[in-house]
């Protein structure tokens, strides 16, 4: 089974209308190339998963500046204004979720929960329209789980099979995208022969991952 | 000594030998140049780590080695990377001792404000709604008042981070302890007076038997 592909083929998967998620903190772990290339194909009317929007200039904050994304689940977006200014506008909606929801909600997608009870917002804007769960005397909020169509996620050191080594902080949530979507599609920094990587090292198992491009050109 | 480094100075003085700490953005993280010699302090990073260094040298940077503010840092010997969902199991589940945040209001209830301003400033609540409801201990550190008004309210009335959760409150000119009767002024700084403190609080201050000064 041969996983690798080329970037444009990597993004001709992603249609109009898709969900997708991208991984990345502020920029860090996200798959830089994959992003370019689906700035230039232009799909829009998506809807994006992602920690934050990055910066207008960096990371998945690329698309919101292209006007490529209809609504936005994230934690953060104050580091691209434009992301507010569409907010704002009403052009793209926004929904802002505590970080470590988010996270969980993209591990239980991929996991197979149908969702989990986080302490986190009980008694802000967060709880509202959210079922309460008492556990113990301690209130808790049902998070549900979230799943894309497309995951595009970044590695550092990638066997053919899609086995994923990370460097530095960017595992972030590359780790739990890779498992949370029906395609899943990693650029890897460096492509290596299966048996290259040591197995103590591997992070993400080849199984969840559908393609690979080669983002570093190594 | 500038303001915001005397805060600081005086939220050290908070850290025990062993803790695991994570620091909000600005202010907050200056805390980190002041933790005493002969402690070990943790220092968790939400984006994903244990062991957050200094900022390196010019040169040396390394771009995939940020602190959650996307600021170049380092990682200690010791330390380790994770992802976002073990990150954040760490910080709910109770294993973050200290988290030091800024805030826009904070109130007598201990209640906190720090993530929005309707139809001003929506840049989302990130990681602290998760850090303010499972750190052990939470500390606002800020400068007492903004622009000669007040942060210290008796009810907040910004859309909250977390409700009932802020356990201390630091500023230039003292230090408040939340209790269930209210807020405890415990320290003070000598360069003000009990009323110039209240004046600049809009909850009422129930001042300790055993105030003190406020040193660092």
């Amino acid at each position: 089974m041969n996983k690798m592909i080329s970037i444009e083929e990597a993004v001709d998967h992603i249609k109009d209308g898709m969900t997708i998620m991208i991984g990345g903190f502020l920029g860090c772990g996200s798959p830089h190339r994959l992003i370019d290339a689906l700035v230039k194909k232009g799909v829009k009317d998506l809807t994006l998963i992602c920690n934050d929007s990055g910066f207008p200039e960096i990371g998945a904050g690329k698309l919101v500046v292209n006007k490529q994304i209809k609504k936005l689940i994230a934690s953060h977006v104050g580091t691209n204004r434009e992301t507010g200014n569409q907010m704002n506008s009403g052009e793209m909606e926004v929904v802002l979720v505590p970080q470590g929801t988010l996270a969980e909600q993209v591990r239980a997608g991929g996991s197979g929960l149908g969702g989990f009870l986080t302490p986190t917002g009980v008694g802000t804007v967060v709880e509202e329209g959210k079922q309460k769960i008492e556990i113990d005397g301690k209130t808790f909020l049902l998070e549900l789980p979230l799943r894309a169509d497309v995951a595009l996620i970044a590695g550092e050191t990638v066997d053919k099979f899609g086995n994923i080594v990370y460097y530095g902080a960017t595992r972030n949530f590359n780790t739990l995208m890779a498992t949370a979507a029906d395609m899943v599609i990693v650029e890897a920094e460096e492509v290596v022969e299966v048996g290259e990587l040591d197995p103590n090292h591997v992070v993400t198992s080849g199984i969840f991952i559908d393609y690979i491009v080669n983002g570093g050109g190594k | 000594m500038d303001l915001k480094e005397f805060i600081a100075k005086r939220v050290a003085k908070e850290l025990n030998d062993g803790d695991v700490v994570n620091l909000g953005i600005g202010l907050p993280t200056m805390v980190a140049n002041h933790v005493p010699e002969n402690m070990s302090v943790y220092f968790q990073s939400e984006n994903g780590f244990i062991g957050l260094g200094p900022a390196p040298e010019e040169g040396n940077e390394d771009p995939y080695i940020v602190n959650a503010g996307a600021q170049c840092v380092t990682i200690l010997p010791g330390g380790v990377f994770f992802d976002s969902s073990t990150s954040f199991g760490i910080i709910r589940g109770g294993h973050v001792d200290i988290t030091v945040l800024g805030a826009l209001q904070v109130d007598e209830k201990g209640n906190l404000a720090n993530w929005m301003i309707p139809g001003k400033m929506v840049p989302g609540m990130g990681g602290a709604m998760d850090l303010v409801t499972g750190a052990k201990k939470v500390i606002v550190a800020m400068e007492h008042t903004v622009k000669g008004n007040h942060k210290i309210l008796k009810e907040c009335n910004l859309p909250l981070t977390a409700a009932g959760e802020v356990n201390l409150i630091i500023t230039e000119m003292g230090v408040i302890e939340v209790t269930k009767e209210g807020l405890l002024l415990k320290e003070i700084n000598p360069e003000y007076t009990i009323e110039e403190v209240q004046a600049a609080t809009e909850a009422k201050l129930i001042i300790a038997e055993n105030l003190t000064k406020m040193e660092i």
